[in-house]
């Protein structure tokens, strides 16, 4: 028999031992802050301004019109325009630029006499990312200055006056700004969480072991599930603070849309956090040494969630063994779970697989760890 | 159920890595008794009262606690005994009064009766003007008297108590044994290891344990009548000659230091006579020679 009384002893107990401990607490809260605000405003994958020489051999109104639409778009920032070819390496060499136009000369006579005309691209692959969105949005505008040239020189013919034979309208959905913020800091949060709720926990039965506070509570008529879900009752709530904080900050700070339901979202990130957290109480029955317990923590909370959870890395890409290994994170799920809710506004009719997936996987962590847990000395 | 035997043992043994640190111990303890389990570091008395108190399996061996068997289902005791580990294991984090309360409500006492007992403990333990202070800010005997107040605050038919005055205070220690002895007068049984020989001669019982093994248990007279062990005290300035001169004389089985004076326990045959004649004889310097009662310790010293 499960006794309430108990359960809530542990919690209270727990609570004030948390409450006490200033500096764990001070971190409990800070890390997860100190993480959002590094990563929000570090990890930028958007590709803008990127530093562009122009080498302009033909110096005809053409080849200006042509650079200007370069200079109208936010994904450029033309440094300067140069002379020789060898500046143009001496540039890309240094790092002053990322990236070069050259324009041949007799690009104006020849648009004009209707020939084709050679424009030369040059990107730093150093930086493959930002190359390959240059390369992108440069083709684009290249394509959109011929076919400017085309219907005109069609009009002035008198052959139609329609325009472009093919209009592509583009409509990116639930991010349209493409703003890279906008789906790392969903992502972010379900890493934190995982990392902070894993971490919190191992820390919380090693400590008895190491105190010796265990040895008493043993001999009392606890049992094991009335232990492990009153230290969760406190942890939970703690971790709870820290996940309301960086919505907020997410929100409110870094402007990420909020479009689903709130309810649903606390609710889900609940079960998450009990998974996480049960997680995180296994290692520290299973070490039985704090320091061993929140390097192992780490271990098994960050790693995964950063790198297996399709946060930063699309799963669909992955090797088959490691698409398979994902189903095992449960951030996987939670990162879903937060874009979903988040960004697209979805609720449970698109997300209860990942929904019953989280819960599967939380009912697991919390099995494993209570028949993990021996009221024994050995 | 039997209520003659608070515990009893046969055979009980625990081996860590091949050392068999409790090695087939048969043990009774009655009902309404104290018994001290004496012995030195490394007896075996703490892992003893570990298995008893249903905190470590055994690897071999029977123990019954209250008629349940301990080792088969550790928890069918715990309601009923009070268990104090040799470390402190209360929560230094939290205050007197939060650990009494977490205690209270881990055996799920009644609010009513919790309140008439925490009244009594503060009471006996005089620590009602420490019950909003930090646990870990108490001094060593406070600490005891604080771990003895969580572990009554069930009203526990059996107290296993492991070491309790280990570095405590000797006015925090006869304070101590007042309380012990005022729980006695309740029903309840004690059963408290020590590795202080003077402390033993205060129980109903004495066990004496050495490597694993009970050597004898009998009360404290008892066993000094079982050993017949005739010990002389002498008082002499040069200790280590005489100590030399007596170890070679025969009937002399242990010469042992007790602060300046010097117990010799011998065999019948050789008497407080027997003594001056060697000293004399070995031109050593001497106060004072007599018979005394053998305390514990010298029968400790006999036995091991």
């Amino acid at each position: 028999m499960i006794s309430i009384r108990r359960i809530r002893a542990v919690a209270k107990k727990e609570r004030l031992q948390i409450l006490r401990d200033t500096r764990s607490l001070l971190l409990a809260l800070g890390i997860p802050m100190l993480m959002l605000f590094l990563f929000g405003w570090a990890l930028k994958l958007d590709v803008i301004d990127v530093k562009t020489v122009v080498f302009d051999q033909d110096r005809s109104s053409a080849s200006r019109a042509f650079i200007e639409r370069f200079d109208a778009v936010e994904y450029f920032d033309i440094v300067s325009c140069i002379d020789t070819y060898d500046e143009v390496e001496r540039s890309l060499d240094r790092g002053d630029a990322r990236a070069a136009v050259v324009i041949p000369k007799g690009f104006s006579e020849d648009i004009k006499a209707g020939r084709d005309v050679q424009i030369q691209l040059i990107a730093d692959g150093t930086d493959a990312l930002t190359a390959q969105v240059f390369i992108g949005y440069a083709s684009a505008i290249v394509t959109d200055f011929s076919q400017d040239i085309i219907s005109e020189s069609l009009s002035r013919s008198g052959l139609a006056g329609t325009g472009r034979p093919v209009n592509v309208s583009v409509r990116v959905w639930y991010n349209p700004e493409l703003e890279s913020k906008n789906f790392i800091v969903p992502g972010l949060i379900a890493v934190i969480m995982m990392v902070i709720a894993g971490l919190l926990t191992s820390l919380t039965v090693a400590r008895e072991w190491e105190r010796g506070t265990m040895e008493q509570l043993i001999s009392t008529p606890i049992t094991v599930p009335e232990l492990v879900i009153g230290k969760l009752i406190s942890y939970v709530e703690l971790g709870f603070i820290d996940f309301v904080l960086s919505v907020l900050v997410g929100t409110l700070i870094f402007g990420v849309p909020l479009k689903g339901s709130v309810i649903l979202l606390l609710v889900l990130s609940v079960i998450f956090m009990i998974g996480a957290m049960s997680l995180g109480m296994f290692i520290s029955i299973v070490a039985k040494k704090q320091v061993m317990a929140s390097q192992m923590a780490i271990l098994a909370t960050f790693l995964p969630s950063f790198l297996l959870s399709g946060f930063v890395f699309p799963i669909a890409t992955m090797p088959l063994v490691l698409q398979g290994i994902t189903f095992l994170v449960s951030a996987r799920y939670f990162v879903t779970i937060l874009k979903g809710i988040f960004l697209k506004g979805v609720g449970l009719e698109v997300l209860w697989i990942e929904g019953l997936l989280l819960c599967a996987f939380t009912a697991a962590m919390l099995a494993l760890s209570m028949a993990r847990f021996k009221k024994e000395l050995t | 159920m039997t209520t003659e035997y608070a515990i009893e043992t046969r055979g009980l043994t625990r081996i860590f890595d091949e050392v068999r640190a409790v090695d087939g111990l048969d043990l009774t303890v009655r009902t309404g008794e104290i018994f001290g389990l004496i012995g030195p570091d490394g007896a075996g008395k703490t892992t003893t009262m570990r298995m008893l108190a249903g905190v470590m399996a055994a690897d071999g061996g029977k123990a019954r606690v209250l008629g349940h068997d301990v080792i088969g289902d550790p928890e069918s005791v715990k309601r009923d005994i009070a268990y104090m580990s040799q470390r402190f294991g209360l929560y230094e984090d939290l205050t007197v009064q939060e650990n009494i309360d977490f205690y209270a409500e881990l055996y799920l006492v009644d609010a009513e009766e919790k309140k008439e007992r925490f009244d009594r403990l503060m009471e006996f333990s005089r620590l009602s003007p420490f019950t909003g202070r930090l646990a870990g800010k108490l001094s060593g005997g406070m600490k005891q008297k604080l771990g003895l107040a969580c572990a009554l605050i069930h009203t526990p038919k059996l107290l296993l108590l492991d070491e309790p005055t280990n570095g405590v205070d000797p006015v925090s220690r006869r304070e101590f044994w007042k309380i012990l002895y005022e729980l006695l007068q309740e029903g309840v049984t004690i059963f408290v290891s020590t590795p202080y020989m003077d402390e033993a001669d205060r129980c109903h019982r004495v066990g004496i344990m050495d490597d694993g093994k009970l050597l004898i248990a009998d009360t404290p007279l008892g066993i000094r009548e079982r050993i017949r062990l005739s010990v002389i005290e002498i008082f002499c300035d040069d200790g280590r000659r005489a100590q030399k001169a007596l170890e070679r004389v025969r009937g002399v089985k242990d010469v042992v230091f007790f602060g300046d004076k010097l117990h010799v326990s011998v065999k019948e045959g050789v008497d407080e006579d027997t003594i001056r004649g060697v000293l004399t004889e070995s031109n050593i310097a001497f106060r004072s020679v007599r018979s005394i009662v053998p305390s514990l310790e010298d029968i400790f010293f006999e036995l091991s």
